[in-house]
């Protein structure tokens, strides 16, 4: 995947800006873009979610169905991630078979929830070893303007709380829809935090541009007790521990103000 | 969230299963260019981590349209055999497979001088030929080694080593059992001459401070499989010295 | 001795003695040093990039490579595989990340002409060629010319192949180990900065024996009293073949 190439003259002015402290957008170093967040706005799905970061676009689909749960934990349901940069969503995405890009992005996703145990995956289970629910969350890149990994770990965090299920019994080992809806068991709310390293400064929330200039990302997801759950390091560059210590902290305090609004009450 | 434990994973005195202290490294055993036609090569055994890894280019680029004009295109292939683990996995590259191909490749790129060989690329295969926990880890310390005998200029080798959280304990280097029963592995790779952290992922649940203990212990763990990445690469050549000598 | 006197005199510190084996990321010397071959320098400290043998000339600091690949310079004569015939030009692997061009034109000493000049005829794919290279630069591939006295197409003799650093010690001194190859074997030895050797002589025997010296000098490039040990081994064995 070539990203769309950024003219010299505004690489320079991103990374200059950046070593005063001050972005091309007017963003101080650590603030995020304008967040917007809808939700249910898919009726087929189970659940949805759309979050705009500035012009940064993804919808969120889940789909929830009856499976078999793996071997190795028989009594949990089952959680999957994917991820599909979608043809219209810009000019560097091609139609195909995923990318290491949308692997590496739904997978990061994925690590948020597992790993601070967002869903009770408990409650999912049917049967123990033959039935239970496969929670399918779908992200959908709608249009690129940097930051996808934040701006999908919110849309799918928004979406699995919107996520209704149909109240249920078993009968002679036959599931049987009864009337009415059920919330899925959320009882965690993962944040992934992003920072791209310019000129050996961190920022928050890149843009696509910025993207395009930095030379490292790290990403951090904390949970809701202030907990990091996941890590991501990406990019041809590195970071020193120092910056990685600076960056956790920041990730924290970020998350809490940006969980805030994706868990709204 | 309730765990089946058969037994426990770190006894009273710290001890872990495989006999272990906390802070301390599996045995390592590295060897370099043992792959014929590789242009460069390296083993590692890592516990019972068992990995090989070839190293072609750099080498015009196939497709020719990703070659990038000022720099090597560096692709690295990380894949496990079917029978490296206890179920067989199908040989076609997982999703986890691909993503960790991606983070190594990104984490071995900035000590690579790749500047000096526009337009051609460098190949990386990497064989998990027996898994034991920590393979990317291992695999990347493996990795600059066969970069290194394949004559491609470097600004350093590149260590890694994981660390986490075992039943409530910090531990150095999980093994494979630690690694699926442990709360956290925190897997990092590290450049000694910039200090540079090139490769850093987690996954589980840990405090701030836990965390920050986790990256200095992992990186402890880097100064140690270090020296041991410099012994091997001089061991080959030494090898040839000594013949001449006698 | 008086080198290391000198550095101390001077203050500046070098970290390894002559010759010593290092590899990447090893610190070699700080301060007022120039980072020659397979060493780069940042913030006054020069390390090694390549695993390979330190040495100091006056102020300069460089790591003989026990291993590296041939990178194309212009003027070097080099040995090429011919790997692809196509309209006007041949492709030669000469051993470097970049595959060789040579031109039909160049081969045929004027305007090629697809209508009536077979490329095959001159130079097919598996055939094997001296050529000089006579342009290359960061955009482009190596060009190769075959328009001059020694070069053209390998028709008989044997090929030895050794890493490129080591090439400077089949030469030697101003020539000295090569001339004595071909006084002791009675061989013509064509070497290609490549690393690729041609060997032919008068019978099989001379032309291994030639071969053999060649492997050793590879083997052995980093070691002294080279020249000695080869002659010696040159004479022994054409003594053995006397004597059987």
């Amino acid at each position: 995947m070539k990203s769309p190439i950024i003219i010299r003259v505004k690489q320079k002015q991103i990374a200059q800006l950046v070593s005063h402290g001050k972005r091309l957008d007017g963003r101080g170093l650590t603030d995020y873009r304008e967040l917007q967040l809808e939700t249910g706005v898919v009726g087929r799905a189970e659940g949805s979610a759309r979050v705009r970061l500035g012009k940064t676009e993804v919808l969120v689909g889940i789909k929830i169905e009856v499976g078999k749960p793996f071997a190795d934990v028989p009594n949990k349901g089952v959680l999957t991630v994917n991820a599909e940069l979608t043809a219209l969503a810009s000019p560097s995405f091609a139609p195909g078979p995923p990318s290491e890009n949308a692997i590496e992005l739904a997978r990061v996703v994925d690590r948020g929830i597992r790993e601070s145990k967002a869903i009770v995956l408990e409650e999912l289970c049917v049967e123990p070893g033959k039935k239970v629910f496969i929670v399918f969350v779908d992200v959908y890149i709608l249009n690129h303007d940097g930051n996808l990994i934040d701006a999908s770990a919110m849309a799918a965090l928004a979406a699995l709380i919107n996520t209704k299920m149909f109240n249920y019994e078993v009968k002679e080992g036959e599931i049987k829809v009864k009337p009415g809806y059920t919330p899925l068991p959320v009882k965690n709310y993962p944040i992934a935090v992003t920072f791209a390293k310019i000129n050996d400064k961190l920022i928050v929330d890149p843009w696509l541009e910025e993207e395009q200039v930095m030379d490292a990302r790290l990403t951090i997801t904390t949970d809701k007790d202030g907990n990091i759950c996941a890590l991501q390091k990406g990019g041809y560059g590195y970071f020193t521990t120092q910056q990685i210590l600076e960056a956790a902290k920041i990730a924290k305090n970020k998350a809490e103000e940006l969980r805030k609004r994706v868990v709204k009450g | 969230m309730p765990k089946k434990k058969t037994k426990k994973l770190i006894d009273k005195n710290g001890v872990r299963i495989d006999g272990r202290e906390l802070n301390k490294l599996r045995p390592i055993k590295l060897e370099v260019g043992i792959l014929d036609n590789a242009d460069g090569s390296a083993y590692i055994e890592q516990g019972k981590n068992k990995i090989l890894v070839g190293v072609y280019g750099p080498k015009e680029v196939h497709p020719k349209h990703l070659a990038i004009s000022d720099r090597a295109l560096l692709r690295c292939r990380y894949h496990m055999a079917p029978f490296s683990v206890q179920e067989r996995k199908s040989p076609a590259p997982s999703r986890r497979e691909r993503e960790l191909s991606k983070v190594i490749k990104e984490a071995l790129q900035p000590a690579i001088f790749v500047k000096y060989y526009p337009r051609t690329s460098i190949e990386l295969f990497i064989e998990v030929l027996q898994a034991d926990g920590g393979t990317r880890c291992a695999s990347l310390t493996a990795a600059s080694l066969a970069l290194a005998d394949a004559g491609i200029p470097m600004r350093d080798l590149v260590a890694a080593c994981a660390a986490g959280k075992v039943e409530g304990h910090l531990a150095l280097d999980l093994n494979d059992t630690e690694d699926k029963e442990g709360e956290a592995d925190l897997p990092v790779a590290w450049i000694p001459t910039l200090n540079a952290v090139t490769l850093l992922q987690m996954d589980g649940k840990v405090t701030l401070e836990e965390f920050e203990q986790l990256v200095n212990m992992a990186i402890e763990g880097c100064k140690q499989i270090y020296p041991l990445q410099k012994e091997a690469l001089k061991a080959k050549y030494i090898a040839v010295k000594e013949e001449v000598k006698e | 001795m008086i080198k290391t006197l000198l550095c101390k005199v001077m203050n500046l510190p070098t970290f390894y003695e002559r010759k010593q084996i290092v590899t990447p990321g090893d610190l070699l010397a700080e301060n007022d040093y120039v980072a020659g071959d397979n060493t780069y320098k940042e913030n006054g400290k020069i390390y090694a990039t390549r695993v390979g043998l330190v040495d100091y000339d006056n102020r300069e600091v460089f790591v003989v490579a026990l291993k590296a690949f041939y990178v194309p310079f212009i003027g070097d004569v080099v040995i090429g595989k011919v790997t692809e015939v196509s309209l006007g030009v041949w492709l030669l692997d000469i051993k470097a990340p970049y595959p060789a061009v040579l031109r039909a034109s160049d081969a045929f000493n004027r305007p090629f002409k697809p209508q009536r000049d077979e490329m095959p005829s001159i130079f097919d794919v598996g055939d094997l060629v001296i050529a000089k290279i006579v342009a290359y630069d960061r955009t482009r591939d190596p060009l190769l010319t075959v328009s001059d006295l020694g070069l053209g197409k390998i028709k008989r003799g044997q090929i030895v192949e050794i890493t490129p650093t080591k090439i400077p010690r089949v030469i030697g001194r101003q020539g000295s180990m090569i001339t004595m190859l071909k006084q002791e074997t009675g061989c013509q030895i064509t070497v290609g900065q490549n690393g690729v050797i041609l060997v032919s002589g008068k019978s099989p025997e001379d032309e291994q024996l030639a071969v053999m010296a060649i492997r050793k000098i590879g083997e052995e490039a980093h070691t002294s009293g080279l020249t000695d040990r080869i002659t010696e081994m040159i004479k022994n064995e054409k003594r053995d073949v006397e004597h059987a």
